[in-house]
């Protein structure tokens, strides 16, 4: 029996080591099959030729890429320039989803510190509110705010009623309806992490601070914010990346003139007038843009295990 | 020690802390000195924490005055009073090194870098943690984690250290050494200590004063020996190590003694408490007071029910004709003559020994 227990730890360890490659295993066979796999085929289409009514000649090309950053002239033969269209779209994908997450950081941490801070019974009920908006599909929710927001619809009509302006205020088509879009949309994305971190924190540390003389502004700069960051930072991948790649909000309340990386994307793949491999080649941008964030992060962390 | 007689560091004047309809502390009336190891002694819940967090700010009071030196610092945040606190659960930044901790008090104070940097490092080195200033606390094993507590509570040079139960989370082996540990420092920076427990012993061995709180009360204060030998009442008496409380009728009560009659008849003149009165009492007797004798002549008279051995001691009970049970510990030495299970026995105890308390 002692042998049996002295044997035992060892034992076990191993065993259950064992069991990790057929619990990881369904999950990597998902992501080979829908992720890997789809990636590959889209990064070897990027480099094909275009077919006129969609679709791809298997050819090796780069116009793709060169239709997304050079401006050839219309036969193709002038010096090549720089072609600022796409780049200007990408550059408003960008700073539309970080304005956004900098609205839902503004917005959500206030809310995930209320919630947090609430007696444990009542936090699951501000929780389970806090998704309820989201039973109703994102394409429904973009659509209704679409008609909140038109000139004669009922946002203008009450401020108007109220006398809080004289004349409806232009949202839709505009920069402002797509940002209200996005940040709406991927605002509990930001609330859940931050909420998950802070109600882990132990707020003795907030009383050691003051103890320690330290004002209400630091104690949240210099305690608070970073021992929570890990949520923060969490919650602003989660609203960056979605945001960066939307095309519903960009296309239903933007308009044309506020097109963004998604709605491009989107738009490459629909009917005869698409351009499969400059779609492509603009997702490969993309998601380069996006592993470039989640490097930074990953590097930002392992620094702060470091230290 | 009490050398500075007459300095009154912390004046706790009447201070009530209410939670809705719930008293946690009721007019406490308390005199700390200056350089005085100080400890609030209570069982959980008795409000002692509560009345720690009131003088380091963290709790309104709702009715008194605390003075620090003279100040009342009552209505002061906890960041604008130069009283230094350490956590119970030592309350370390987890994502500063430990010179950080101990450096983060005295850069709010407005020290320069290389002044806090210099101060840290000899705070450190009074707590012997010199050679783990660049670790992070979840690098540091518990005792560790409280010495960087205390060291960072004593970094800005507090008036007043308030600790609260530093030492619980700590293993026994360790907790003995730290309290001699923190008794020197105490000394050696001549800081006023507010020590909150429960444990009696750590009370016992530490503080220059202790005082006993019960529901929101102040029991008794006074030096180890006062509330173990001299307690003031039933409830002190009794959670302070650990005593006999014998049922006995009071014939009267003169000046500071009472003529009582202990069960089975013997009469006996005792030492009697603050507003101990004829009638009904509690005679407090500590079981190593109580020793064992021939039944004929004793004071007390009864049947052993019990015996515990205890390694150095033996702790023998013994049933009165009344049902009460009364303990006498032995000390476990070969000339103690051990009694025999049901045997009957004689107790004695000197009148000296004795104290009639008031419930």
């Amino acid at each position: 029996m002692a042998g049996g227990i002295g044997s035992g730890p060892g034992k076990s360890a191993r065993t259950y080591a064992g069991f990790g490659v057929p619990l990881i295993l369904p999950a990597w066979l998902v992501i080979g099959i829908f992720l890997v796999v789809p990636i590959g085929i889209m990064l070897v289409y990027s480099f094909l030729t275009k077919e006129f009514r969609g679709g791809v000649v298997w050819e090796f090309s780069l116009a793709a890429y060169d239709q997304f950053f050079f401006d050839r002239g219309l036969f193709g033969d002038d010096p090549p320039q720089i072609e600022w269209t796409y780049i200007l779209i990408f550059w408003r994908s960008i700073w539309q989803a970080g304005l956004a997450t900098l609205l839902s950081l503004l917005i959500g941490f206030p809310t995930a510190w209320f919630i947090a801070t609430r007696p444990a019974s009542t936090r699951t009920i501000w929780l389970f509110l806090i998704t309820v908006p989201y039973w109703v599909n994102l394409l429904i929710r973009t659509i209704s705010m679409k008609f909140l927001i038109r000139d004669n619809g009922p946002l203008n009509t009450w401020l108007l009623e109220a006398g809080l302006i004289s004349e409806p205020i232009h949202l839709i088509n505009t920069w402002v309806a797509v940002q209200l879009g996005l940040f709406y949309s991927y605002l509990p994305f930001m609330v859940l992490p931050i909420y998950a971190a802070v109600e882990r924190y132990n707020f003795a540390l907030s009383e050691a601070a003051a103890d320690l003389y330290a004002s209400r502004f630091v104690t949240l700069t210099q305690i608070i914010l970073p021992v929570v960051k890990p949520g923060i930072i969490a919650g602003c991948i989660l609203v960056f990346v979605p945001s960066l790649g939307s095309f519903l909000a960009p296309d239903l309340l933007g308009g044309a003139k506020n097109f963004m990386i998604g709605s491009l994307i989107d738009e490459q793949f629909k009917g005869a007038a698409g351009n499969w491999p400059f779609g492509a080649a603009a997702a490969m941008i993309l998601l380069s843009m996006v592993m470039l964030v989640l490097i930074f992060y990953a590097r930002s962390q392992s620094r702060r295990e470091e230290t | 020690m009490a050398e500075s007689q007459g300095a009154i560091a912390v004046d706790i004047d009447n201070v009530s802390k209410l939670y809705g309809n719930f008293t946690a502390l009721s007019a406490v009336k308390l005199a700390i000195q200056d350089n005085e190891f100080f400890t609030l002694l209570g069982p959980s819940g008795c409000g002692k924490t509560t009345l720690l967090r009131c003088i380091a700010g963290f709790e309104d009071i709702s009715q008194g005055a605390i003075r620090l030196y003279g100040d009342n610092i009552a209505d002061l945040p906890p960041n604008h009073r130069p009283v230094n606190t350490v956590f119970q659960q030592y309350a370390l930044f987890p994502h500063m090194d430990v010179t950080r901790n101990v450096m983060f008090g005295l850069l709010r104070l407005g020290r320069s870098e290389a002044e806090a940097r210099a101060r840290a490092g000899e705070v450190l080195e009074l707590v012997r943690l010199s050679q783990f200033a660049d670790r992070m606390p979840a690098q540091l094993s518990g005792g560790q984690q409280q010495r960087v507590a205390l060291a960072r509570a004593l970094a800005p040079g507090p008036k007043l250290l308030l600790l609260d139960e530093p030492l619980s989370a700590l293993d026994l082996k360790l907790r003995q050494a730290v309290r001699l540990e923190l008794q020197q420092i105490q000394h050696e920076t001549g800081i006023t200590f507010i020590f909150v427990t429960h444990d009696q012993e750590e009370a016992l061995t530490m503080s220059d004063r202790i005082a006993v709180i019960s529901d929101g009360e102040v029991q008794q204060v006074g030096s180890a020996r006062d509330i173990y030998e001299e307690p003031d009442n039933k409830f002190v008496a009794d959670f302070i190590g650990e005593t006999n409380l014998i049922d006995v009728s009071v014939a009267e009560v003169a000046g500071d003694k009472a003529l009582c009659t202990l069960p089975g008849g013997a009469q006996f003149t005792c030492p009697a408490a603050r507003g101990a009165h004829s009638g009904q009492g509690h005679l407090s007797v500590r079981p190593e007071r109580v020793s064992l004798a021939d039944p004929a002549g004793a004071l007390l008279t009864g049947t052993v029910t019990r015996m515990i051995y205890l390694g150095t001691d033996m702790n023998v009970d013994v049933r009165l004709s009344d049902d009460e049970i009364v303990t006498a510990r032995l000390q476990n030495s070969s000339r103690t003559r051990i009694p025999a299970m049901g045997a009957t026995v004689g107790l004695e105890f000197e009148e000296g020994a004795a104290r009639l308390l008031v419930d």
